[in-house]
């Protein structure tokens, strides 16, 4: 190593660097170019618009999967956000540092990692067998909070922690408790992490398959009620792949949920930015 | 050093109307005794900066005045520290209406990432004022007060932090006057400003001081010859800090100190 310049040192970090950008770039752009090349063509307003024929044929559309997934997702974030937010503010500014709150974090750490068809295995014994919610969309949506509740928690106490020391101090010096000092100060400066741990989940929620497997079942038919079965967008694209011939609709399915994350993700990296915008300029 | 004295000094009716007062004041950090014994009485209505090498415990002192220090875990305070003759220090107390009476503007300007005006009347709607006019009436009275007004009349909607960082501290002034305290602490309020905006702010305090009390921790001692009335010099000796060293009127204190240590540090022979 030591008859190597510096400068050819750099050269091939360099290039090892640019090549590694590079090959996560085109695996990226490969998945997405193929996944839009085959389902594009299958999408119309039609397949949007009406809802699957169910049988081998895979013949139909996705409509009642797109309220399903809707649905399910509006469930899931009624619940998880207030309870993320709780927790995240607990063990932000009130839990003491001891061996309890020690063993919280170190849950949530281990949690963050279990695979999701373990949390589906839970969910399926819980919500669908013991408390008798049956497959259906509240089972899957208690299933994903507690599948995510770990990310939103670390997320946004990741958030609140982000906050300046001198905020709080302000607030409190100007003899507010330390409640209003949370509520008022703390959150609202946290905001634009919040977001961001929330479509985070969001995103997370949409893309997931195994865990709703086992809790919502698999319904094709249009929910009517919370208790209802039902069918996400990735678990319809699982059950057209692997149940029927229709490899066309699963792609097309497929190209759907792509663009809904692509459009999520725009999303909030815009409602970040316009919060960032609003509390740091005129 | 050439300082330039206070005029006033010798018109201003001392001690005989004190408003804030240790009495044998110990404060630790866990086992760091960051305070020792300080005994001294703060008179109302002007202006009293503790000078001191940094880590000597000034800020401390001064944090006691509103028990910021309880936000420290593990702190502990011995010794009597009273505000208008109470012990503010004993069990009945509620902090949060002692930190109303007492506000505190920091060394780094931390206005709240939003508006100027909601910056003002932040502390106001906290405290149960909703009504729209009276909040108007408090954003324009305070702004006036801490000569910001005629810069951000037309702009109270923008957000705080486009402020410059005289301007933001100014800012701050006007949110704790809007609290309507008594007591004003300062903490080192000019340290991170140009000498523009320090000159600013230290007219301002010359005009609080008519109705506040004002307890400036400043390391500048021509700031503090400039604008107090009453100095406290704080020391600390190899590990020992948080010793008041010597405490009086200005004028005294920089122009007679009684203690050679308060002459060798004004005099910039310290260390």
């Amino acid at each position: 190593m030591r008859n190597i310049s510096p400068k050819t040192v750099q050269k091939i970090a360099m290039t090892a660097v640019w090549a590694g950008g590079f090959i996560t770039v085109a695996i990226l752009l490969l998945i997405i170019i193929y996944v839009l090349f085959q389902g594009l063509p299958s999408i119309s307003l039609d397949f949007l618009l009406t809802a699957p024929q169910g049988g081998l044929s895979g013949e139909g559309g996705i409509s009642t999967v797109i309220v399903s997934t809707v649905y399910l997702i509006g469930v899931t974030l009624l619940i998880l956000v207030p309870v993320g937010i709780g927790a995240a503010v607990y063990l932000a500014e009130y839990a003491p540092s001891n061996r309890f709150t020690g063993f919280i974090r170190y849950g949530i750490e281990v949690l963050a990692g279990v695979p999701s068809i373990i949390f589906g295995l839970f969910g399926f014994v819980l919500f669908v067998t013991a408390l008798h919610l049956k497959f259906s969309i509240l089972s899957g949506a208690l299933t994903l909070v507690c599948l995510l509740l770990p990310t939103m928690i670390r997320t946004t106490e990741e958030a609140i922690k982000a906050v300046p020391r001198s905020y709080r101090e302000g607030a409190l010096a100007l003899g507010c408790t330390r409640w209003q000092t949370i509520a008022k100060v703390v959150i609202p400066a946290a905001i634009p992490g919040i977001i961001t741990s929330i479509i985070l989940c969001t995103g997370r929620a949409i893309g997931e398959t195994a865990c709703l497997y086992v809790t919502m079942g698999g319904s094709a038919a249009m929910p009517t009620s919370l208790l209802s079965g039902g069918r996400t967008l990735s678990l319809h694209v699982f059950y057209l792949a692997m149940e029927t011939r229709a490899m066309d609709k699963a792609m097309a399915t497929a190209t759907v949920l792509i663009i809904v994350i692509v459009v999520v993700n725009a999303f909030t990296n815009w409602l970040a930015h316009w919060f960032y915008v609003r509390m740091n300029r005129g | 050093m050439e300082v330039t004295l206070n005029k006033n000094i010798e018109s201003l009716p001392y001690l005989d109307n004190v408003k804030l007062r240790t009495r044998m004041a110990n404060l630790y950090y866990n086992k760091f005794q960051a305070l020792r014994n300080v005994t001294l009485e703060i008179p109302s209505h002007a202006i009293t900066a503790i000078i001191g090498p940094s880590g000597c415990g000034k800020s401390s002192l001064l944090r006691l005045f509103n028990r910021m220090n309880d936000l420290i875990p593990n702190t502990r305070v011995t010794g009597d520290i009273e505000l208008d003759g109470k012990n503010i220090y004993e069990k009945s107390i509620d902090v949060v209406d002692l930190r109303k009476r007492v506000g505190m503007v920091f060394q780094k300007p931390n206005p709240f990432p939003m508006s100027i005006y909601d910056n003002i009347v932040f502390g106001p709607k906290q405290h149960g004022r909703t009504n729209r006019n009276e909040l108007n009436k408090i954003v324009e009275n305070v702004l006036r007060k801490s000569a910001l007004w005629d810069e951000v009349k037309d702009k109270l909607e923008q957000s705080a932090l486009a402020l410059s960082g005289g301007q933001q501290q100014r800012l701050c002034i006007a949110r704790v006057l809007a609290v309507e305290p008594e007591v004003i602490l300062m903490d080192e309020p000019c340290s991170a400003l140009d000498p523009v905006a320090t000159l600013k702010i230290e007219d301002l305090m010359r005009t609080l001081r008519e109705i506040y009390t004002i307890v400036i921790v400043t390391h500048n001692m021509q700031q503090a010859a400039r604008v107090s009335d009453m100095a406290a010099f704080m020391m600390m000796a190899g590990d020992r800090a948080g010793e008041l060293v010597e405490y009086g009127h200005t004028s005294q204190i920089f122009t007679n100190p009684r203690d050679k240590r308060t002459e060798d540090y004004i005099t910039g022979r310290f260390g």
